[in-house]
This record gives C-alpha cells, sequence and structure tokens, in this order.
C-alpha cells in the first residue's frame, strides 16, 4: 500500500501531515505497533469461531472520524476483515 | 510581574537557543529587564549564540551549589543595559541541579527581571523537568517536518501534566518556496496538527546562520527573520501584530514601500 502511494504522486507536505496525524494518534493513545499487533491478533482469533476470515487481508489502523458529538474529530479503530465463508451454518 | 517562559522542543536541533537569544534581545530592545538561562548542563550553547562566551566566570551550577552569588554569575551584555545572561556548566551533567533549586533561583530572579527565559535542552529528561519546573508559560519550537512535530507533540502533553497551560508556538525554519510547491507543511498544516496557539514564524535565513557566526542576535534587523523575530517578542509582550507575510518574492517596487512603511 505505501508503494501505491509512493506511485500515486502524492505531494510531499501533504504526505507528511498525513503520517503526522496518525502516528499522533497511536502516540497519543499510547499505542505501539506491538500492541496494535496482538489487538489484530486477538481479533482474529474471535472473528474466527464464528466465520472464516481472510487473515492476510485483514488491516486494522487507528484513524480518525467526525464524531457525534460536538467535540471534531475523534480516533477510530478501523478494521477490514474480509470474510471468505460463514461457519457451522446451524448443520 | 515578572514572565518565567521555557523556551522547548523536544528534538534537538530546531533552534531553541537560537530563538532563546533573539527574544531575550528583542525584549531587551523594547525595554524589558530580561535574564536568559541556559538550562543545558553539559552542552551550553546560548553563551557562544550571544557572542559572550569570553567572559563566563560563574555558572548556573556554581549559583545551586552556593559557590557564588546570583549576582556574579549574571553576565551582563553590554550592547544592552537591561540584558543578562546566565551560563550553564560545560563539565557537569544535568544530574547536578534539581528542578525544586531552579524554583527557588528562579523565584529570587523574579524580584529583579521583567522576563525570564529558559533555554530548555532537548530531551524530556532530568534536564527538561528542571527547565520547565518554574516556568508560567511555554513557547514551543519546531520545524515543518514529522519528526520535530511529533516531538513537539508529545513535549505539549508533558508540558500539559506538568501544569503549564499558556502554550504557543513557534514555527521555525519556513521555506515558503518549498510550501507552494507542496514539499513542505505549511504553518497552518502544523497549527492545526498540535492545535496550540501560535505565536510566529521565522522563515529559514541565511542571516542567521551569519548572525550566530558573529555572536549578535539579529532580531529586529531588516532580514525577514529579524522582523519575525521581532514580531514574536510583540506578540510575547502581549501586543497585536499581524502575520508577517514570509514570501520572498517580491519586486524591488514592494521592497522600496516596505522601507518607507
Amino acid at each position: 500500500m505505501a508503494l501505491l502511494d509512493f506511485f500515486k504522486k502524492k505531494s510531499s507536505g501533504s504526505l507528511a501531515k498525513d503520517r503526522l496525524k496518525l502516528v499522533l494518534i497511536s502516540d497519543r493513545a499510547n499505542c505501539s505497533p506491538e500492541i496494535m499487533e496482538s489487538i489484530k491478533n486477538d481479533i482474529i482469533k474471535v472473528i474466527s469461531k464464528y466465520m472464516e476470515i481472510d487473515c492476510e487481508g485483514l488491516d486494522i489502523q487507528i484513524t480518525q472520524t467526525e464524531s457525534d458529538g460536538a467535540n471534531g474529530s475523534v480516533p477510530a479503530l478501523c478494521a477490514n476483515i474480509p470474510i471468505l465463508d460463514m461457519k457451522h451454518k446451524k448443520n | 510581574m515578572s514572565e518565567v517562559i521555557v523556551i522547548t522542543s523536544g528534538k534537538g536541533g530546531v533552534g531553541k537557543t537560537t530563538t532563546t537569544a533573539n527574544l531575550g534581545t528583542g525584549l531587551a530592545k523594547l525595554d524589558k529587564k530580561v535574564v536568559m538561562i541556559d538550562t543545558d548542563i553539559g552542552l551550553r550553547n546560548l553563551d557562544v549564540v550571544m557572542g559572550l562566551e569570553n567572559r563566563i566566570v560563574y555558572n548556573l551550577v556554581d549559583v545551586v551549589e552556593g559557590n557564588c552569588r546570583i549576582k556574579q554569575a549574571l553576565i551582563k551584555d553590554k550592547r544592552y543595559p537591561n540584558l543578562f545572561l546566565l551560563p550553564s556548566a560545560q563539565t557537569r551533567d544535568k544530574t547536578s541541579v534539581s528542578p525544586e533549586q531552579m524554583v527557588k533561583l528562579i523565584d529570587e530572579l523574579r524580584e529583579e527581571f521583567d522576563y525570564i527565559l529558559l533555554d530548555c535542552p532537548a530531551g524530556i529528561e532530568q534536564g527538561f523537568k528542571n527547565a520547565i519546573a518554574a516556568a508560567d508559560r511555554a513557547l514551543i519550537v519546531t520545524t515543518p517536518e514529522v519528526s520535530p512535530v511529533r516531538d513537539a507533540d508529545r513535549i505539549i502533553g508533558l508540558l500539559e501534566a506538568n501544569e503549564i497551560h499558556k502554550i504557543d508556538l513557534i514555527v521555525n525554519r519556513l521555506r515558503m518556496d518549498m510550501v507552494k510547491r507542496g514539499d513542505m507543511m505549511s504553518i497552518e498544516d502544523v497549527v492545526e496538527i498540535l492545535a496550540i496557539d501560535l505565536i510566529g514564524a521565522v522563515p529559514d535565513d541565511d542571516s542567521i546562520v551569519i548572525s550566530t557566526n558573529q555572536g549578535e542576535p539579529l532580531v529586529g534587523d531588516d532580514s525577514l527573520a529579524g522582523q519575525a523575530y521581532m514580531n514574536i517578542c510583540r506578540r510575547v509582550m502581549g501586543e497585536k501584530v499581524e502575520m508577517l507575510d514570509l514570501d520572498v518574492k517580491e519586486g524591488f517596487f514592494k521592497k522600496l514601500s516596505k522601507l518607507f512603511k
């Protein structure tokens, strides 16, 4: 994905801004890449109980999202989990 | 009515010392009585930026340890009657001074000075803690790049945790040509990310290097950086000063008209 971004030729200034926004959210949430990795693994474990998912295609990241309240944008945990098949269809 | 201001950044090399020197000199030019304290024990530099390195007898650690009186350690800048420097020790380390000792020292200085400027070392360890212990407000210096802005954000968090809530931002080494091309974050970008008040922006200016070489702060001269620093000094004092147009691409006539403003 990073490679794709590179070829999209985004101006380096706005790239810097976007990268900073993301890194600061995890800095502020005191969330290291290791923690993100274990969150990811736990999500895989839980979801796998109910459905078959594509572990390779799974992507989680902390992003910003507009909150319903008046306090502007807040960090949110976004998980993109491709489902391959539903398990146990009551057989 | 004195104000204690810490100039800090987290990251090294973004211009804390240069900013301290120029603000100190600028405020003195505006008739305020100012003392600048170099709190970077072991790596002192404010003395050379100010051109006062040959006049050091006693230093911060000497004062704290009681080897001399405060007055003996203060270097009076002969160019400005209101300006003083308390140099740091070069051969000691940050643990030679404690936050409590800094508070005590600065309380004594408050009686005599309008502004006490603390040049903070890089990092978030003991030296940083010493520098912020007695501060009423903070000026964060950053350049428009990823790592210094990230570090600045961390520093802001630490300052707030230490009950320093008046925090203003100085965006240093701005290159308008790069901002225009989209290859550098703009002032607005940095302000948006850090979400603190902007007190000024200083362009990347050759004259800064020259003035540091000479040991003579350029605040108040007609260079763009000199004007920017003087504006920051006025804003520190509470004046409302419009933001300087940092776009250097100006014709001869615009320059001429500026001269007569």
